[in-house]
């Protein structure tokens, strides 16, 4: 097991304890998915969550920090992400200026030179650094929640720098020494599963993979997430965006489509959905002229049999 | 419990799943903050901690469910694993009263009981007794001995031939469809609580074709469920007989990616269906990734040159032309008959999937007769479209539809081939089983001398190559090589290393 220090105060009672908390924070959550994360909490592992777009991956940790009261520090990543912004830089104009003061001092002839051992060890301590998100997750004293998201995005060597960060909660920085984290920060990671991620990484994580929910599940998301929207409208909606999902489409409509769906149906007045209005507010859904073609076709016509 | 869990992994690894000790050791310590009698909670564990990649959910799933389904009669008087008994005792909530009764004591009851049973339940929903029909229906109609190895997929098959399914979707949509339209002529309120999903509380009337659309696929949802727990049961029943792994050994069910193309099944088909798009995305992405990275071109002379000039002449900084892209021009000549078709729509999906990789993709397929279906993959919107497309347009048979490979390829090179240039990659898909036709081999000697490079994919394994009917050998030697390709990972190999 790793090293890191010990987690004293687990964030979470229990698992029902999370699933409530998270729907407090208007994300609800399944099962499983709130026993990942209670787990998460109890092992002091960071989660790696995977699936479609739109599935309420970046929204878990929102949520998560939201009910929890925590600071969520995020990191986006990017292809061409380095060490400079992701983990720590030395503030390097600052640090110009300290050496200037000090030899204008000099040739003032009024102070004593600093030497440079003293002045090596002053320019490179935490006044010069410059903490980026995972060091500042490190760092901070009361629980945050860590996001990386889009982790896919980066280069697989590139990878690698979290991989001390996610396993031992520590930073080395050479200059100052190793930083070691005071409390241990929930870790999100999100991919969109563009590539496959290194087995280093996936090894140190807890796997989630969050796929479309059931119908109960999305049912009550549109009636958590859209005001003023009645049951049957509810109802209605999460089984025509299921019987939708059946279909053979370029892309699948996804949770947060689900509900601006749901929410421009009611701000359109709308109480219960017929052929012609769902047609005509497919574009909601779909993203695709050919996806809103065939979708349209199917639900017009009754299935053949 | 630890045992269990030893036992368990290993049969993950087993079905082809990467588990490291590590993973185990989490697992374990997962299972150590949950509470043991909760199934449910216990698989979540394990799946979070042992399974890293979706695609191998469905391995995951159906070795948890034979792994930590140990009860029945067998298990209780058994004398072994004390640790497994009490713990795994009380299983699953929402299962119970559905214990013991699990051999014989069921009193006989008639198919037709069954079948208003399973109206009644589908009708209505209700979770408890689609249960019970589930168990009914697989003592009745299963028709189990004890003791054979099997995995149980005839015992599904038989029970959901009796149950006949279908039939029992199109009197539910009807019956609604009636109700609907009563309702509307006697505008009896009642009705309405009856109406069943979908339909409650809205106004009478004939159902719209929307309405009857969703009814339909929320009835089919129940009828998944239903087949679901008729698996399970079956499957309760096998590892009540025969033990977690002996039939742990027989229904292993391998990863998408590593399903042989001959022997798939229909399940299996469509697992590769859906696998198969996350896997292009992936190969694009990285071969995208791999063309940026690639090596620097040639010495740029000129540029070196004057960059020199900086240094007082000195060519500190070697400057490099950019390597010029070379896209190979793809052609894909499939043999599309029985066995191998479903070989070729893999190939024909991957490569269209990544036609941006490549100048141009043109695709002919053939079983006697040949045809090019180019033009179906430009005009559909999807691949799976165009390939769909491609087995209902496409017009290659010429006398009897039993491939023909010989006919097949001369009339291709008398169409075609003189069309075929140094740039052009000629992927030949086939198990070259030729029915004893000539094989007209020459075709591949002149493509060959054409065309940049020949390939021809097998789905055969190596060792059959050669056997009965098939003459690779005769074409494999024009061919610059010839791969097998059995499975979606040795053909994403494949196209990974034709970029």
């Amino acid at each position: 097991m790793t090293a890191g220090p010990d987690t004293s105060v687990p964030r979470f009672d229990s698992v029902d304890h999370v699933r409530e908390g998270l729907a407090t924070a208007g994300y609800i959550a399944d099962d499983g998915l709130s026993g990942v994360v209670y787990l998460a909490d109890r092992l002091a592992k960071p989660i790696l969550v995977e699936g479609p777009a739109g599935t309420g991956k970046t929204e878990l940790a929102k949520s998560t920090a939201a009910f929890l009261g925590s600071r969520l520090i995020r990191l986006q990543c990017y292809e061409g992400l380095d060490e400079a912004k992701a983990l720590y830089e030395w503030n390097y104009k600052k640090q110009l200026l300290r050496i200037q003061v000090e030899r204008e001092a000099e040739d003032a002839g009024g102070a004593r030179p600093l030497g440079w051992d003293a002045l090596e060890e002053d320019l490179f301590s935490e006044e010069f650094l410059l903490t980026r998100p995972l060091l500042e997750a490190i760092r901070a004293s009361d629980p945050v929640v860590l996001l990386v998201d889009e982790i896919d995005r980066l280069e697989i060597e590139t990878e690698a720098l979290l991989l001390e960060v996610l396993s031992d909660y520590q930073v080395s920085i050479p200059e100052l020494g190793t930083i070691r984290a005071t409390q241990i920060p929930l870790v999100f990671l999100t991919s969109n599963n563009t590539r496959d991620l290194s087995e280093a990484l996936k090894r140190r994580c807890l796997f989630l993979h969050l796929d479309y929910p059931s119908l109960e599940r999305e049912r009550a998301i549109v009636l958590a997430k859209v005001p003023g929207v009645t049951n049957e409208l509810a109802d209605q909606v999460a089984r025509i965006v299921r019987s939708l999902r059946s279909l053979d489409l370029k892309k699948h409509p996804s949770i947060s489509e689900t509900i601006d769906w749901a929410r421009t149906l009611v701000l359109l007045g709308i109480e219960s959905v017929d052929s012609e209005t769902a047609r005509s507010t497919l574009n909601v859904l779909l993203k695709y002229q050919s996806d809103i073609e065939v979708a349209a076709k199917e639900l017009a016509v009754a299935p053949g049999y | 419990m630890l045992d269990i869990l030893t036992g368990f992994v290993s049969e993950l690894r087993q079905a082809g799943l990467p588990v490291s000790v590590a993973e185990e050791a989490d697992a374990a310590e997962a299972l150590g903050h949950l509470r043991l009698e909760d199934r449910q909670a216990i698989k979540f564990a394990l799946g979070a901690t042992l399974v890293k990649s979706a695609n191998h959910w469905r391995a995951f799933d159906t070795a948890f469910e034979i792994y930590f389904s140990m009860r029945g009669p067998q298990f209780s008087v058994g004398e072994g694993d004390v640790s497994a008994g009490p713990e795994l005792g009380p299983v699953p909530a929402g299962l119970e009263g559905r214990g013991p009764s699990s051999t014989g004591a069921l009193e006989p009851v008639t198919a037709e009981e069954i079948a208003a049973m399973l109206f009644k339940a589908l009708h209505e929903g209700d979770q408890m007794l689609l249960g019970a029909v589930a168990r009914l229906a697989v003592a009745r109609f299963s028709g189990m001995e004890a003791g054979r190895p099997v995995g149980g997929t005839y015992y599904l098959y038989r029970t959901l031939r009796n149950l006949d399914l279908d039939g029992v979707l199109s009197r539910l949509v009807a019956e609604a469809r009636a109700l609907a339209g009563g309702a509307a002529m006697s505008e009896d309120t009642d009705d309405q609580s009856q109406a069943g999903p979908v339909l409650r509380g809205r106004r009478p009337g004939q159902l719209t074709a929307l309405e009857e659309r969703l009814l339909e696929d929320e009835y089919r949802a129940r009828i998944d469920e239903l087949k679901k727990e008729i698996e399970a049961e079956i499957r309760r029943r096998l590892v009540a007989d025969r033990g977690a792994e002996a039939l742990a050994r027989s229904v292993r069910k391998p990863l998408p990616e590593d399903v042989e193309f001959m022997h798939a099944t229909r399940d299996e088909l469509e697992a590769m269906r859906k696998a198969i798009a996350p896997l292009t995305r992936k190969l694009a992405t990285r071969l995208a990734r791999k063309r940026r990275h690639l090596r620097r071109g040639a010495l740029d002379f000129r540029s070196t040159m004057r960059h020199s000039l900086s240094y007082g002449g000195v060519p500190v900084e070697p400057r490099f032309k950019h390597p010029r892209q070379v896209k190979p021009e793809i052609w894909v000549i499939a043999d599309i008959s029985g066995s191998v078709a479903a070989f070729a729509r893999f190939t024909l999906h991957l490569v269209y999937a990544i036609a941006s990789q490549f100048s141009k993709v043109r695709s002919f397929v053939f079983i006697d007769g040949i045809d090019e279906v180019t033009g179906i993959f430009d005009r559909s919107d999807s691949v799976s479209e165009a390939v769909h497309r491609v087995n209902l347009e496409a017009d290659v048979v010429w006398v009897d539809g039993h491939s023909d490979y010989g006919h097949a390829l001369t009339v291709f090179y008398e169409r075609w081939g003189h069309e075929i240039g140094p740039k052009a990659t000629i992927l030949l898909l086939g198990d070259a089983r030729n029915n004893y036709h000539a094989s007209q081999s020459w075709v591949v000697r002149e493509l060959s001398n054409r065309a940049r490079r020949v390939y021809w994919l097998n789905p055969e394994p190596r060792s059959y190559w050669g056997s009965g009917d098939s003459i690779l050998e005769q074409y494999a030697q024009f061919c610059d090589a010839a791969y097998e390709c059995r499975s979606l990972r040795q053909l994403e190999a494949f196209v990974e290393h034709l970029v």
